[in-house]
């Protein structure tokens, strides 16, 4: 069978369509090269010139309101479930009125914001102590003001610690590996012998997506630039009152907590 | 000499104590010390290749992965550039395990040949392998 001039033309025009869009069709569709790309694209991450947070107390009413947040942050960063309460690893915990604000602490407080638990986190400090203190320089401020650690250089020696005022920073007495309840595969574990603490979700933070704790508090949790005059924390800090924990330490912490109030 | 017979006893046991760790090495079957590159990731790929030229990987990858380490962890440069189009995170879970998915057949292999003791895995995860 022989083919004329205008079916040949048309033949012609097909394949070389298809060799123009079928290759990057193919690679598109290709099993797992794409899903390195739709993790992480060029200039997805967030950044700010200096991150804080604003915990929204009205948003915390019940106890399921802010466990969703520390699981989400617990299976984000595979932090383990310790029995022994002095293994204990901790980066977001509960706390109450009195053991996160001492220095305001009363006898004839209302009663109100004595039943109150308040979400604890790094307070990823503008004058950090623990920065100062860490021998190795393990723990170090990122230029968004992210107070970071290196965990291959963390030496255990526990300095960061006892310079801490909020206790934000917990030691790996054992391995905490087989006390992981559910194991993110894409993000490392600790080794028995560091210290470690919430890191802002710097990970996360480079992927484009929020801190883990602040997608999970569906809005009660507020992370923004603080740098930045009309960033959503500006914007809540200038018309709410807004206190932080242990202000005369000189630390300059960075998680604003927003109490009662309309 | 009296000693003699002694001494040619105790030479004898010298000798195969000395000998011992040659003829072992000779006798017992040698340490398979090639790394295996196929996994499902990358069999599925169009072009095998990977991000940097495998001479250069096999050379100098701990290097590399030192390297990485600190501009991630320290000035969070987390983009290792796009190859094709696509992005490529310097990541060892993400990115490197993602593809070599079979950390005793490549990892461990080699490491196990050369008795190198790395402390990676003390933190990070390697991929779950279906063993046979």
């Amino acid at each position: 069978m022989s083919i004329g001039r205008r079916q040949f033309l048309k033949a012609a025009g097909v394949t070389g369509l298809l060799g123009l869009v079928g290759s990057p069709l193919l690679k598109i569709f290709a099993p797992g090269e794409l899903e390195a790309s739709s993790e992480f694209r060029e200039g997805a991450a967030l950044t700010a010139r200096r991150w804080s947070l604003v915990v929204d107390m009205k948003g915390f009413p019940t106890v399921e309101s802010y466990t969703k947040c520390i699981e989400a942050c617990y299976n984000a960063h595979n932090i383990p479930h310790m029995d022994n309460e002095k293994h204990e690893v901790k980066w977001i915990w509960p706390e109450t009125y009195e053991h996160a604000f001492p220095d305001n602490y009363d006898v004839y407080l209302s009663e109100n914001i004595e039943s109150m638990t308040f979400l604890i986190l790094c307070n990823h400090c503008d004058n950090p102590p623990c920065v100062r203190v860490c021998p190795t320089k393990a723990t170090f401020k990122r230029e968004d003001g992210i107070v970071a650690m290196d965990y291959h250089r963390c030496i255990g020696c526990r300095f960061c610690m006892a310079a801490c005022p909020y206790g934000a920073r917990s030691f790996n007495w054992r391995d905490p590996r087989p006390f992981i309840k559910n194991l993110n595969p894409l993000y490392p574990t600790r080794t028995k012998g560091v210290v470690e603490k919430c890191n802002f979700c710097a990970e996360r933070l480079s992927r484009g997506e929020h801190p883990a704790c602040v997608e999970a508090s569906e809005g009660a949790l507020v992370f923004g630039d603080l740098k930045d005059k009309d960033s959503n924390v500006r914007n809540i800090l200038r018309t709410k009152f807004a206190i932080t924990r242990k202000p005369d330490r000189g630390t300059l912490p960075r998680v604003y907590y927003i109490i009662g109030g309309s | 000499m009296p000693d003699k017979s002694k001494i040619i006893y105790l030479l004898v046991i010298f000798c195969a104590i000395a000998a011992f760790p040659f003829l072992y090495n000779s006798m017992s079957t040698p340490v398979n010390a090639k790394i295996q590159l196929n996994t499902p990731v990358i069999d599925a790929m169009t072009v095998k290749q990977c991000i940097v030229p495998k001479e250069e990987m096999r050379r100098d990858h701990m290097k590399i992965l030192n390297r990485w380490r600190d501009e991630v962890v320290r000035d969070s440069h987390r983009e290792f550039g796009s190859i094709d189009g696509v992005m490529y995170e310097k990541s060892l879970q993400r990115t490197c395990m993602h593809c070599h998915s079979n950390k005793s057949e490549f990892c461990d292999r080699c490491h196990a040949y050369a008795s190198v003791d790395v402390y990676c895995w003390d933190c990070h995860l390697a991929p779950k392998e279906n063993k046979p």
